[in-house]
């Protein structure tokens, strides 16, 4: 059974369309993704979803409820972790969990264990008499996250959850929504622009310019896509990528890993392309497409994790830099 | 719990908290109406005396000065309780909130029961001052200007409220601070009696609603004084005052929930 249900949704800013006509479903107990790159319209579609934010047209149905006529009975079914900074600086962490709890009508009890077991989770038992103030980005994200997974809504809307988070934190992190969802049945709808975060979902749609690019289940996207990337290292990648247009009728693409090209069957393909060209080539390598690939044959562009988590980085900093 | 009730309760509890850990605030909150008290209050009486008042009528500018000064130290408190909404969107904390499973006008209820709660604790501060200007104090007057006070205080805060749900950013607080608290608290009768002055200026005096809470204050706190301080400082009945106030907390009320429920 879909428990979300977005039709022709459209979302403007004066003149710009932020999220230009998407339509999907999401099922009950599914981890659902958006992946697309910054200013794709993945936190304006979060924002509607959640009653923060009113559609300039079609429709949201969620947990059966309309979301524009019945905000609140659609605010008891959801939790949210937000993209930016939305706990109070002032206070300790226990207690931004506690009032979370006390908000969501979780009784005080339960409100205790939960918080051992999610202060855990993100690594911050020893910190939570601290005021949130004097903690770090990281440790923030943190506890952004464990607040969001206090109560057990059902559809939990995670944006960029763990951007800018060590890899260990991250798999905590992971682990912990698979065993709620696997005890809960809780829906997870999710963004992201990290590849392998991505992995973590049952279906992910890929969203450029506010559109729906393709929605499927990772390993149907990457099969979709058919055969392996070869990337090179080369001389000169503008010369090559023409010269290898002009051979095969393959488009090559170039970023900081060289350049990039997408074959039937890669095995057969670095033979001849080292025959034919191999005074210009460094190195090659062959490996199995990526989410990131399937992005780059939809758009034309590729998702670059890197600059995108510094990016990430230095607005959640400029976020807490300030202060009262 | 109800919604409503564990919201009120929440937010109520996080603005007391927040107040206790700010110190700075505390000794603001409790410095400034001392300075007006002390320094405005003594300078003028000592420059000009308190002109206006008939020679048999015992009362002197400090003491005609402090029913205002208490209802100036709740004006500002709870305008600022209020307008710290802003903050709260700035920093995001505010998106916490609206999203949560609770009703919005509860939100705003507990968020104005908590700059109320604040503004009493500063206003019963003010109160050990009393005897040192010669005002005496009883519990049942202490408790009434209470009363009243956390009438006035809750219905500016949601003043605040209302204004901050309006204002998308902290640069218009300076423009509200100057042409709007200021005269407000200047047009009340705090600081000069309504006596004397020029048409227009008592026109905006009596249609500041605070006029009738300070007169209030000075009718319940002058109650077992002299009867002639009484007839000189005091111009409408208590019944009249709290009609104004009771109704202006109604309206205010209603104004600060509605802005509030209604941004996105
Ligand atoms: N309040 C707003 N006013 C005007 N434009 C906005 C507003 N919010 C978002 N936008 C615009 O809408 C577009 C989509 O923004 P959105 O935040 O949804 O992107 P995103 O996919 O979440 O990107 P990111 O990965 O950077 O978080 C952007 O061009 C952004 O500038
Ligand atoms: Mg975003």
């Amino acid at each position: 059974m879909a428990v979300i249900v977005v039709r022709d949704l459209v979302r403007r800013f004066n003149d710009l369309v932020a999220v230009d006509g998407v339509t999907f479903d999401v099922e009950e107990g599914e981890i659902f993704g958006f992946l697309g790159p910054n200013g794709a319209g993945k936190s304006t579609t979060i924002k509607m979803l959640c009653t923060l934010l009113k559609p300039s047209g079609g429709s949201i149905t969620l947990a059966g409820f309309d979301v524009v006529r019945q905000p609140d009975a659609v605010r008891r079914a959801i939790g949210l972790v937000f993209q930016d900074n939305s706990l109070d600086d002032r206070l300790t962490a226990e207690e931004n969990l506690l009032f979370h709890g006390l908000l969501y009508g979780l009784p005080r009890a339960t409100i205790r264990g939960r918080m051992d077991e999610v202060l855990a989770m993100v690594n911050l038992d020893d910190r939570r008499r601290d005021i949130v103030h004097t903690f770090s980005g990281g440790m923030r994200r943190r506890l952004e996250i464990a607040r969001g997974l206090l109560h057990h809504p059902r559809v939990l809307f995670l944006d960029e959850p763990t951007v800018g988070l060590d890899p260990q934190t991250r798999s905590a992190i992971w682990q912990h929504i698979h065993r709620l969802r696997q005890e809960k049945n809780i829906t997870i709808f999710m963004t992201t622009h990290y590849m392998d975060e991505a992995e973590n979902c049952d279906r992910i749609a890929i969203i450029d310019h506010g559109r729906i690019q393709a929605l499927d289940t990772p390993d149907n996207l990457k099969r979709g896509l058919g055969g392996d990337v070869i990337t090179m290292m080369t001389v000169d990648d503008s010369r090559l990528q023409q010269e290898i247009a002009a051979r095969y009728g393959v488009r090559a693409v170039k970023d900081e890993e060289g350049l990039r090209l997408q074959v039937g069957d890669g095995a057969t393909f670095i033979p001849r392309v080292a025959a034919d060209f191999g005074g210009q080539i460094n190195s090659i390598s062959l490996r199995r497409p990526t989410l990131d690939d399937v992005f780059l044959s939809l758009t034309g562009r590729a998702i670059r994790e890197e600059k995108l988590s510094a990016a990430d980085l230095m607005r959640l900093n400029r976020r807490h830099g300030r202060r009262h | 719990m109800q919604p409503a009730l564990r919201a009120i309760y929440t937010i109520w509890y996080r603005e007391f908290i927040r107040f206790i850990r700010e110190r700075s605030r505390i000794v603001g909150m409790i410095g400034q109406p001392l300075l007006y008290l002390l320094i405005v209050g003594q300078g003028i009486s000592a420059a000009m005396g308190f002109r206006g008042v008939p020679a048999n009528v015992p009362v002197n500018y400090v003491q005609f000065m402090y029913p205002g000064i208490l209802g100036m130290s709740v004006l500002f408190t709870s305008i600022f309780s209020g307008v710290s909404i802003i903050w709260d969107r700035e920093f995001g904390f505010l998106k916490e909130v609206l999203v949560a499973p609770v009703p919005r006008w509860a939100t705003a209820l507990g968020k104005a029961l908590g700059g109320s709660t604040v503004a009493l604790i500063q206003a019963a501060i003010m109160l050990l001052l009393a005897p040192f200007i010669k005002v005496p104090l009883t519990p049942l007057i202490i408790l009434q200007l209470l009363g009243i006070l956390f009438l006035i205080s809750l219905s500016l805060t949601f003043f605040g409220i209302a204004i901050a749900s309006r204002m998308e950013t902290m640069e218009g607080f300076q423009m509200i601070m100057n042409f709007l608290v200021m005269p407000l608290f200047f047009l009340s009768g705090a600081i000069f009696p309504m006596t004397n002055l020029p048409s227009w200026m008592a026109f905006f005096m009596k249609i500041d609603p605070l006029t009738y809470g300070v007169d209030a204050l000075r009718r319940i706190i002058y109650a077992d004084a002299d009867p002639r301080v009484v007839e000189f400082l005091v111009h409408y009945s208590l019944g009249f005052d709290l009609a104004v106030i009771a109704l202006m907390a109604l309206v205010l009320g209603i104004l600060g929930s509605w802005s509030f429920s209604r941004q996105e």
